[in-house]
């Protein structure tokens, strides 16, 4: 289960101070989406995939994203991250515009976890190594030790991932994400993959893991009673609308 | 049996066509028989057999009567048609044609200038035209190879490849495990020509020179240096396409796009 985290500190990242030419706005939400828009090209016209969607997120609150398949979901989770790009609209992280900024600084401080863990080939600590990797820094062997313990998964270092069951996968996956110390978590159905008990384990581990960093996180499910146990906020999505935003306890009735 | 019937060396060689054209068509009957969709498909593909290679050899007799850099605009055109022929493999690859044409000048263009600057192509159109042609029709089976397995692993790594993406990586980067296999895969056949040579299979060429007196000696070291100008030129345009193919797959955005 869920380790604690141990005092090995992870090396500090000097985003977003060091970006060049932007200022932080220190009273802005940490993520925004202002007007959101999808639509891709198909035979027969444009289809939307979502319309006009806004959020606005602060410090540590979980938004949970409901809605049926196809309702725009992990669209709207890979423009926060700009892994699709909108048609229309803006994403703001900490008030700065995300075009502004270069899409792997942005993917460093916006991490995800999605809902196939797509480990790399190799050992664990290999994938744990990945993120930091790509800007230059090395995690040592203590701090890919804390990564690993943190989701629960100690002495799984050398372990090939493709021995891993798919709930230790997902783990790892977290750990993956995590090393990048990002600010914001998008989780994209993290755990509708699992079976029933490693589903419950990875949204614990999840959920404790968002706390205890006071991330702020943005969790697609489509699952009302996890949205309910997880979340501070919840946002309904219909055929690419958004159909209700408000808290947990006024949306589902927590 | 056949030169018993036909006294001209034309007349041969249109009977000798004629009846392994005839068995091959009856050949893709019988595996049509046994569901292989070939059966409409191979006359026309013989027939525009036939045609081509006989209107290069008449080019080539053209061409044997004029100055030896005739055959550089011969070879050039080859790439060009060699490039849209690549470019119907991979229809789904943005900008196919030009990346082929590029990474063809590049491999079967640069290994041929290379080879006759040095003297180990001989300046002359009867050699430069079907060595390069050679070259340049194992290069595009090669860039071909290489580009649809390139995008094959893309379609099946996708998860990774954005995963990678989602961790910050550069897209050259999230690609180079699949450009790595691909370049790997596409210069299979032309490794396994080189390990195999004399052993497995004596080639076309080399059985020509000797057939038409050249020392075997001499025949079997020529082809050793065709087949090894082969595999250069195929590494070269494979690796100029692992520097340029990401820009096609990934947006100026970094995101990868869809391939359909």
């Amino acid at each position: 289960m869920f380790s604690p985290a141990t005092s090995t500190p992870l090396p500090q990242l000097n985003w977003p101070h060091d970006l060049p030419g932007q200022t932080l706005t220190t009273n802005a939400a940490v993520l925004e989406a202002r007007d959101l828009s999808r639509a891709v090209d198909q035979t027969g016209g444009p289809k939307s995939l979502l319309h006009a969607v806004s959020l606005v997120l602060d410090q540590g609150q979980v938004l949970a994203v409901l809605g049926p398949s196809g309702a725009g979901k992990s669209t709207l989770l890979r423009m926060l991250n700009r892994l699709d790009e909108p048609t229309s609209g803006t994403v703001l992280l900490e008030g700065i515009d995300t075009r502004t900024m270069d899409p792997r600084t942005l993917r460093r401080r916006i991490g995800m976890v999605m809902q196939q863990p797509y480990l790399f080939p190799g050992v664990a600590a290999a994938n744990v190594r990945y993120g930091p990797a790509q800007h230059g820094i090395v995690l040592n062997d203590a701090q890919v030790t804390d990564l690993i313990q943190q989701v629960g998964m100690g002495g799984y270092e050398d372990r090939d991932v493709a021995t891993l069951s798919g709930g230790e996968a997902q783990r790892i996956s977290i750990a993956r994400a995590l090393a990048n110390q990002p600010q914001v978590l998008l989780l994209d159905e993290p755990t509708s993959a699992l079976d029933d008990v490693s589903k419950q384990d990875v949204e614990r581990l999840l959920a404790s893991l968002v706390r205890e960093r006071n991330m702020t996180c943005v969790w697609v499910t489509h699952d009302v009673a996890q949205a309910r146990r997880v979340s501070d906020l919840v946002l309904r999505l219909e055929a690419g609308q958004a159909v209700a935003f408000g808290t947990t306890q006024e949306q589902l009735h927590a | 049996m056949l030169n018993l019937l036909f006294h001209t060396q034309m007349s041969l060689g249109l009977g000798q066509a004629a009846v392994v054209a005839l068995l091959a068509i009856l050949v893709a009957q019988f595996a049509g028989r046994r569901g292989a969709k070939i059966g409409r498909e191979i006359p026309l593909v013989l027939l525009r057999g036939i045609v081509q290679i006989l209107l290069v050899g008449f080019l080539i007799v053209i061409l044997l009567r004029g100055p030896w850099w005739t055959s550089i605009p011969v070879l050039i055109v080859m790439i060009f048609i060699a490039a849209t022929i690549v470019r119907r493999r991979v229809p789904e690859l943005p900008g196919a044609y030009k990346l082929s044409l590029l990474c063809m000048a590049a491999g079967a263009g640069g290994v041929l200038t290379v080879m006759t600057l040095l003297g180990i192509v001989e300046p002359k159109i009867i050699i430069l035209i079907p060595v390069g042609s050679m070259v340049i029709a194992q290069n595009m089976n090669i860039q071909s190879l290489f580009l649809n397995r390139f995008l094959g692993e893309v379609r099946s790594h996708r998860g990774e490849i954005e995963s990678a993406l989602a961790l910050g990586a550069a897209p050259d980067h999230a690609a180079e495990p699949y450009l790595q296999a691909s370049f790997h895969a596409s210069l299979i056949p032309a490794t396994d020509n080189l390990r195999s040579l004399g052993i497995v299979w004596i080639p076309g060429m080399m059985a020509g020179m000797v057939l038409s007196g050249t020392s075997p000696l001499y025949a079997a070291l020529y082809q050793f240096v065709i087949l090894s100008m082969i595999f250069i030129a195929g590494a070269v345009s494979c690796l100029t396409a692992t520097y340029l193919v990401p820009r096609r797959i990934f947006t100026p955005q970094q995101q990868l796009r869809r391939l359909i």
